[in-house]
């Protein structure tokens, strides 16, 4: 397959592990931001591929692990309603709200149905006049365009039993936060390429040379992720701090324009929880006051359902890069896909998941400073 | 609110209450339908046939073995590039009733139809179901049709019910796996599944690929006459290969070892996985089989296999090993290994 197959090419991702053996004289700390990176590296064991310096450790871009439980909650809460036709992305049915999931209202009764576009979401809604669709918006800037899309159609034509509950996050502020965390422990990111496709590298740039940290653009195939990998590495043994561009197929300077003018036009910059890692100031989008009738937080009044959460899931240090999944007590023992504690065991792209379904064998262990012990990556 | 930096006061998720109501996700072939099996139908209907949890129950009537298995169907929508639901109701019963081992002979078919429904559609459904338990070499002897008020259905459900006979001699179970044995695929993966979803309402989709729905019944009794060193043979349908596979290494307490680069994905299917955030290797077959053989049967069985057009792209993709029992496990094209576990429930399309 065209522009897969080559960057899966076995010689050529052995050729750039052999070179970043070679230049890695001391250890590093990087983090790939988008968990589609990680399920990469987890599929094809990449970081088994890596020197025992050069550490990876995963970020938090997994949109449905770092989705509110209130948003998860509030979604639950509207699909329970008899008028309503609540409409999502696949992978956010499965992840647990405080006390219920989108699959178990769905077989309570609920009209919960799957989406592949939100567009879908507008003609569900078009077709059953007498309803209200809500479709939970949620993601990064990568989804954020079309969901944006969505909510313009439908002010256009004047649906007025559309709405969307919205939920979404920006990567740039995340990356801010987890560098002015007192606990960092990051030296270099590889930063997420659908999402630069979208946005562009400018603010990636400004990341760069507000924290003297190398950032390379990446791919999400084994021979991206390495090329990404060995880029950070040449760049920090040499003491030096750039933005990169490794996924240039798919990624330009100034992103894609119009994407970007059909967010500005519906979203504007909010402050946002994040799930597992809190409020993060201006890292949300949340409709403008335009598009306020569109909004199923104002339009269903909806109160802050605020829950109290047991302890022993430790997502937020997974999704910071402090801790592996493995690290967890709980991991693969009274948390698993079935019976996921917190949200990176749900979705495919959670970290949790991805150790949980491609390296739950791994036998041998070593210490780190964060919790008991991680899997031996050799 | 809370501040980014406060560790501390982070915020974790719940545990979900214990399932008490049936959810999709018990329907997929992965382990939440292993733990409705055994944590209702099991623990009361248990027996030792019933026990074995093979596609066929194999039981000792006067003389003869008899291998008897049942099936519903479901599909949506009925009609789909490959097949519909007649063809499919009879290729999934003959090939349970094959992987047995057994010579499928005779099917029963029962019909729950909701009121409403296309005579015209359900004549085209019962033609279907003719022509492939003629193609298959099996009649259907007996049936029931029940009609359910409009909205109390979903169109159209059949369930098949078939018997054959086994040869004294031979027992397939996927508990007779053991280190040194050789696993086959009888072709490309991942057809089924994928003609189904790029048909389904919502998914604007458009693909030439087409269901891979077939009886394997001929393809089995060429490979019996090739070799009698089968273990096992599984036919991948809900639940894909990875779920088959899982199950032998856990009935078996053996470890399973595949080779990536040696599993056929055709060009489009692969195309539509990569698009949906879909793995093959989880995704429906309806007629495709995997065999457990010897390893030193392995090569003639492939041979016989690639003899009959349904097993032309046959080959090893992996072998029993001792290590990891229970468990499948990966050699990816960069040498690396990882687990191919088995799925909760349904694979969900990823968000981006």
């Amino acid at each position: 397959m065209k522009y897969l197959d080559e960057y899966r090419d076995a010689r050529i991702a052995l050729s750039l592990a052999e070179d970043i053996a070679q230049s890695a004289v001391r250890p590093w700390v990087l983090m790939e931001i988008c968990g589609g990176q990680t399920h990469t590296i987890m599929r094809y064991g990449i970081d088994e591929l890596l020197p025992k310096g050069v550490e990876l450790v995963h970020g938090p871009g997994c949109p449905v692990c770092v989705t509110p439980l209130e948003t998860i909650d509030k979604a639950v809460a509207l699909a329970s309603r008899p008028e309503v036709i609540l409409v999502s992305y696949g992978d956010m049915l499965r992840v647990p709200g405080s006390r219920s999931d989108l699959f178990g209202a769905r077989a309570m009764g609920a009209d919960v149905r799957v989406a592949y576009s939100p567009t879908e979401a507008v003609k569900i809604a078009r077709s059953n006049p007498a309803r209200k669709v809500v479709f939970l918006a949620i993601g990064f800037e990568t989804t954020a365009p079309a969901n944006a899309m969505a909510a313009w159609q439908a002010r256009r034509e004047d649906l007025n039993n559309f709405s969307m509950l919205v939920s979404h996050v920006l990567v740039p502020p995340a990356i801010r936060a987890l560098m002015t965390s007192e606990n960092n422990r990051v030296q270099g990111f590889i930063a997420p390429g659908h999402v630069c496709t979208v946005m562009g590298c400018r603010q990636y740039e400004e990341l760069v040379r507000d924290f003297g940290v190398p950032i390379v653009v990446g791919g999400f195939e084994p021979v991206d992720l390495l090329a990404a990998i060995l880029a950070l590495v040449k760049q920090l043994e040499a003491g030096e701090a750039k933005l990169e561009n490794q996924y240039v197929r798919s990624v330009s300077f100034q992103g894609n324009l119009p994407a970007q003018q059909i967010m500005a036009e519906v979203f504007e910059v909010g402050d946002q929880n994040w799930r597992g890692i809190g409020m993060i100031p201006r890292s949300g989008l949340h409709l403008r006051e335009e598009y306020a009738a569109f909004d199923a937080d104002r339009i269903f009044q909806l109160s802050e359902l605020t829950v109290d959460e047991p302890t022993e899931c430790i997502s937020a240090q997974v999704l910071q890069g402090l801790c592996k999944p493995t690290d967890c007590p709980a991991f693969g023992l009274r948390c698993t896909p079935e019976n996921p504690l917190g949200a990176p065991m749900v979705s495919t792209e959670g970290a949790c998941a991805a150790y949980y379904r491609y390296r739950r064998y791994a036998p041998a262990r070593e210490e780190t400073e964060c919790g008991p012990t991680i899997p031996s990556l050799r | 609110m809370r501040a980014h930096n406060s560790i501390a006061a982070l915020i974790c998720p719940t545990p979900l209450p214990a399932k008490d109501a049936v959810v999709l996700g018990h329907g997929s072939g992965g382990k939440l339908s292993a733990e409705l099996i055994r944590d209702v139908f099991l623990r009361s209907l248990n027996n030792p046939v019933l026990n074995r949890l093979d596609d066929q129950a194999i039981v000792k009537i006067g003389g003869s073995r008899l291998a008897f298995t049942t099936d519903s169907f479901v599909v949506k929508p009925l009609f789909f590039p490959g097949g519909d639901i007649g063809s499919l109701a009879v290729h999934g019963t003959v090939n349970d009733l094959a992987m047995g081992g057994a010579t499928p002979l005779f099917l029963s078919a029962a019909f729950i139809i909701e009121e409403g429904f296309s005579i015209n559609q359900l004549r085209r459904v019962v033609d279907s179901m003719h022509g492939a338990a003629e193609a298959a070499g099996v009649e259907i002897v007996t049936g029931d049709t029940k009609v359910v008020e409009k909205g109390k259905g979903d169109e159209l459900f059949v369930t098949t019910t078939g018997i054959g006979i086994v040869p004294e001699d031979l027992i397939l179970s996927a508990d007779r796996a053991r280190p040194g044995d050789k696993v086959l695929l009888s072709g490309s993966i991942a057809e089924h599944g994928i003609a189904i979803l790029a048909q389904r309402e919502g998914l604007e989709f458009e693909t030439a690929i087409q269901s891979d729905s077939a009886a394997l019944n001929a393809l089995v009794a060429d490979m019996l006459l090739a070799s009698r060193e089968i273990r096992c043979m599984r036919d991948p349908t809900r639940g894909g290969v990875s779920s088959t596979l899982n199950e032998i290494a856990q009935q078996s307490s053996v470890g399973i070892e595949l080779e990536e680069t040696s599993i056929p994905v055709r060009e489009e299917v692969r195309g539509a996985c990569e698009l949906l955030g879909l793995d093959p290797l989880y995704v429906a077959n309806e007629g495709k089989l995997i065999a457990i053989v010897a390893p030193d049967a392995a090569e003639d069985v492939v041979r016989a296999m690639r003899r009959n057009p349904i097993g032309a792209a046959a080959r090893i993709i992996g072998m029993v090993r001792e290590d990891n029992p229970g468990t499948v496990t990966m050699r990816t094209p960069l040498g690396t290994t990882r687990i191919v576990d088995m799925l909760a429930g349904d694979q969900l399309p990823r968000i981006c």
